[in-house]
């Protein structure tokens, strides 16, 4: 499955594997907090409209 | 038509973000598995850099978006400081860790790639050097936002920042043009044919590109809408507190 990469396929698949764990990495926390403060936002406006 | 000012409405930003994002990141997506499966499985090993030409997939993207993603960022924060819309400071600030990352990818992968073919992992080149400087300064520049309380405050100062990082954002891109010295090589995209990338590695490292930049607009659109929210709901913490 793997293409043959030869006597540098320690280097190639630890590019591929570091760059995709740390793209991973920003997306997942971005995605987590974006969802995060949007339930925070949502429970605010409540508690607002429920005083007004 | 409407009016580019109108998105400076965070209420209108988030809508019309909220309609384009899902398109962007699933196109990003597809780009981003096209191009790497493309470019890893069905490319050819280089007479001369072996199977390490497949880390050119990640690596020039990676580089060319941390520049842009800064000289995107400078756009915003001139807006910011003309026309005082804080959503283009929140953009701004959105973008940072966003390009920060892309400048590790770029540094991780251009060293994994050195070492085999430099024979050494780093090297004080002008062109690493001025990408390691602007690193430092995506650091600094998340660093400042955090640190500073008062939002206005807080853009203006990185604002300031941001103009003067610009200097090594376009450093990163041309200190090979400038300093015809250092190991880095020209650029792998170029006009010029005879300098361009060869065709067979051209195709699938644009679709990587096109990926990696929809990749950052998603994430952008994503995390300014996250500022705004998160700018409101401290604005409505603020009145609940005085009462």
């Amino acid at each position: 499955m793997i293409p043959d990469l030869g006597k540098y396929a320690a280097e190639v698949l630890s590019a591929y594997g570091a760059s995709l764990v740390i793209l991973a990495v920003l997306i997942g926390l971005s995605v987590r907090r974006a969802r995060k403060v949007r339930r925070e936002l949502e429970q605010l406006e409540g508690r607002r409209h429920e005083t007004d | 038509m409407a009016s580019i000012w109108e998105y400076a409405n965070p209420v209108k930003f988030i809508r019309t973000t909220d309609r384009v994002l899902p398109w962007v990141a699933w196109l990003a997506g597809a780009c981003l598995v096209v191009g790497l499966i493309w470019g890893f499985f069905f490319t050819p090993d280089d007479f001369r850099q072996g199977s390490t030409v497949k880390i050119i997939y990640l690596h020039v993207p990676a580089a060319l978006m941390a520049i842009n993603a800064w000289l995107m960022m400078l756009v915003a924060s001139l807006i910011w400081l003309v026309r005082r819309h804080h959503v283009s400071a929140l953009a701004a600030r959105a973008a940072a860790p966003v390009g920060a990352v892309m400048t590790v990818i770029a540094l991780v992968t251009g060293a994994i790639w050195g070492q085999p073919m430099w024979g050494t992992w780093w090297a004080w080149d002008p062109r690493l050097t001025s990408f390691l400087i602007l690193f430092l300064f995506y650091l600094g520049y998340i660093a400042l936002w955090e640190a500073i309380e008062t939002p206005d405050t807080a853009a203006d100062l990185t604002s300031v920042l941001c103009l003067v990082g610009s200097v090594f954002a376009l450093l990163s891109r041309y200190a090979v043009n400038f300093w015809n010295q250092g190991l880095h090589q020209g650029a792998s995209l170029s006009l010029d044919k005879e300098k361009n990338v060869a065709d067979v590695f051209y195709l699938p490292l644009l679709v990587c590109i096109a990926g990696f930049v929809l990749l950052f607009i998603a994430l952008v659109f994503l995390r300014t809408q996250t500022e705004i929210r998160a700018r409101r709901a401290r604005a409505l913490l603020a009145r609940e507190r005085m009462g």
